[in-house]
């Protein structure tokens, strides 16, 4: 099985870019990518290319993106793909172009995360989420995706003896280190005393413990060891890649504040890349509530049951602590971009590993772990990068 | 207009009914086809008595398309008696009157107002059991 390189990233800011298709926004980050490998990789050097996106009929309007895109970006002709798996999209793309490579199909092919979703007002925007769960028994019923994690938190409360208040450090962390990122849709700090006074979206969670989906695209080039080598640009290395799934609707769980996919991804990936949870210096998890977050942190193994709030509150997820969370500002603060969400994770884990993060930056990041969820974990996507050359 | 998606769904939407295992005597809502490996009868149709209690709920603000009308609405997963899990809307009821535990049973309101030309989808919902 061939070793698998990430060579080149490239993002557009994620923001409500009204004056800009889904094709201008993915042309940006694409772009971007091929500047930061020129000149040792042009276009036709790559394989195939592989496109994350989630909701491009219910909010785009637009189907085939694999074909769509390739031509787009002037690379017409190619195998190219669209990979749809809710907000696991960008997560599940990676893989599959990893994969490719493993197995020894390509050597260097693209992945592109892209969605376009401000086209569409809140109802549509909502029913486009609400695709992510059991559409007969959940989102026939009036509930959402935001729902679902809302009735998580009043269940995770109720069983651990919290009030909503304790979730405040997942995005008050989220908004301070967005505040650095330039690229992020919110680029201001919040404090637990704003938190307690937001407006309720789905009770128990409130405005700022919401994220916001807005439009964006990031991209990935990804190389074998070999072809990395030849190129001089081998630097961070998928060191694992591990996907599971999980039913879409909550009531079908057992343990409903467990999530079964995310342990079972995260257990693989870490025995993958013979690590620890001690290993990882960084994280990337879906993280669109503090509910998210904390139920990731423990079905992961990094926290026990219980006590993600209380690890929050601690310092434990800002960049100093012992699991730093969302430095780019994750889901709440970088902002939601749907199925480009998983690639915009490694982007910013990728900017860890070469130390080029800025304020949010974890000292000394080798090792980083990125997962991200379609859905309520109904499928759960773990990644491991890790510098080589640090 | 999605007229066989919901006409499927009655026996679950009016009744409540979901399935039995013939040996074991486990309960599941909603019904679901036999997996490959089971016997295809061994899950036999059985109507759920509509008594449960609230396991969690939410009050949502923001409501999908065909759902801003009614809003803000309660939504709950319910724990029945009889074991399973059901998601579903909560009606009769004020945010400030919902606990965890607080008894529910089922009745039939309308679920969704497909507009001018659309259906009108009926379906089971869940209120505070009357004293």
């Amino acid at each position: 099985m061939h070793t698998v390189f990430i060579i080149g990233t490239g993002t557009t800011p994620v923001a409500e870019h009204y004056t800009r298709t889904l094709t201008d926004l993915a042309l940006e980050a694409f772009s971007a990518a091929l500047q930061e490998v020129a000149p040792a990789v042009a276009p036709p050097d790559i394989g195939a290319l592989y496109v994350a996106n989630a909701l491009g009929e219910a909010l785009a309007g637009q189907s085939q993106l694999g074909a769509f895109l390739a031509t787009a970006t002037g690379l017409a002709g190619i195998e190219a793909l669209r990979v749809e798996a809710a907000g696991a999209s960008g997560g599940v793309a990676l893989r599959q172009a990893a994969m490719a490579i493993m197995a020894g199909v390509h050597d260097l092919v693209a992945v592109i995360g892209v969605e376009k979703v401000t086209d569409k007002l809140d109802p549509e925007v909502e029913a486009g989420l609400a695709l992510a769960t059991d559409s007969d028994f959940e989102a026939e019923q009036g509930l959402t995706l935001t729902a679902q994690w809302a009735l998580l938190m009043r269940r995770y409360m109720h069983e651990y003896g919290y009030m909503a208040d304790a979730f405040a450090p997942f995005p008050v962390n989220a908004h301070a280190n967005a505040a650095s990122n330039p690229g992020a849709l919110y680029r201001f700090a919040i404090n637990a005393d704003k938190y307690r006074k937001a407006g309720q979206v789905a009770s128990p969670l409130n405005m700022l413990d919401c994220s916001s989906l807005a439009d964006g695209a990031a991209v990935l080039l990804l190389a074998s060891e070999r072809r990395a080598r030849e190129l001089g640009l081998p630097t961070i290395q998928i060191a694992a890649s591990a996907l599971a799934t999980d039913t879409h609707a909550l009531h079908a769980r057992r343990d409903l504040l467990w999530l079964d996919a995310v342990q079972q991804s995260a257990t693989t990936a870490l025995r993958q890349a013979n690590l620890t949870h001690a290993d990882i210096d960084v994280l990337e998890l879906t993280d669109p509530h503090g509910i998210a977050a904390a139920l990731a942190l423990e079905a992961s193994g990094f926290v026990e049951r219980g006590t993600a709030p209380r690890h929050a509150a601690d310092g434990g997820i800002t960049p100093t602590g012992a699991t730093p969370l969302a430095t780019g500002g994750g889901y709440k603060a970088r902002g939601d971009i749907g199925g480009a969400s998983g690639v915009y994770q490694v982007v910013e884990l990728v900017r860890q590993l070469r130390g080029t993060a800025g304020a949010a930056q974890v000292k000394d990041a080798q090792v980083a772990f990125a997962q991200c969820l379609g859905g309520v974990g109904a499928t759960a996507v773990t990644h491991i990068l890790v510098n080589t050359e640090r | 207009m999605d007229l066989a998606k919901h006409w499927r769904q009655k026996a679950a939407r009016y009744r409540l009914e979901g399935q039995r295992h013939r040996v074991t005597g486990d309960v599941r809502f909603p019904a679901q086809p036999a997996i490959p490996g089971e016997d295809t009868d061994v899950w036999e149709p059985f109507v759920f008595s509509g008594q449960g209690e609230i396991y969690s709920f939410a009050v949502l603000r923001q409501a999908a398309t065909g759902f801003e009308q009614i809003g803000p609405y309660p939504v709950a997963l319910v724990k029945l008696v009889e074991g399973p899990l059901v998601s579903a809307q909560l009606t009769d009821c004020a945010e400030a009157d919902l606990a965890i535990g607080q008894p529910v049973e089922m009745v039939t309101r309308r679920l969704k107002d497909m507009g001018e030309d659309g259906l009108l989808v009926y379906g089971y919902k869940f209120r505070p059991v009357l004293r």
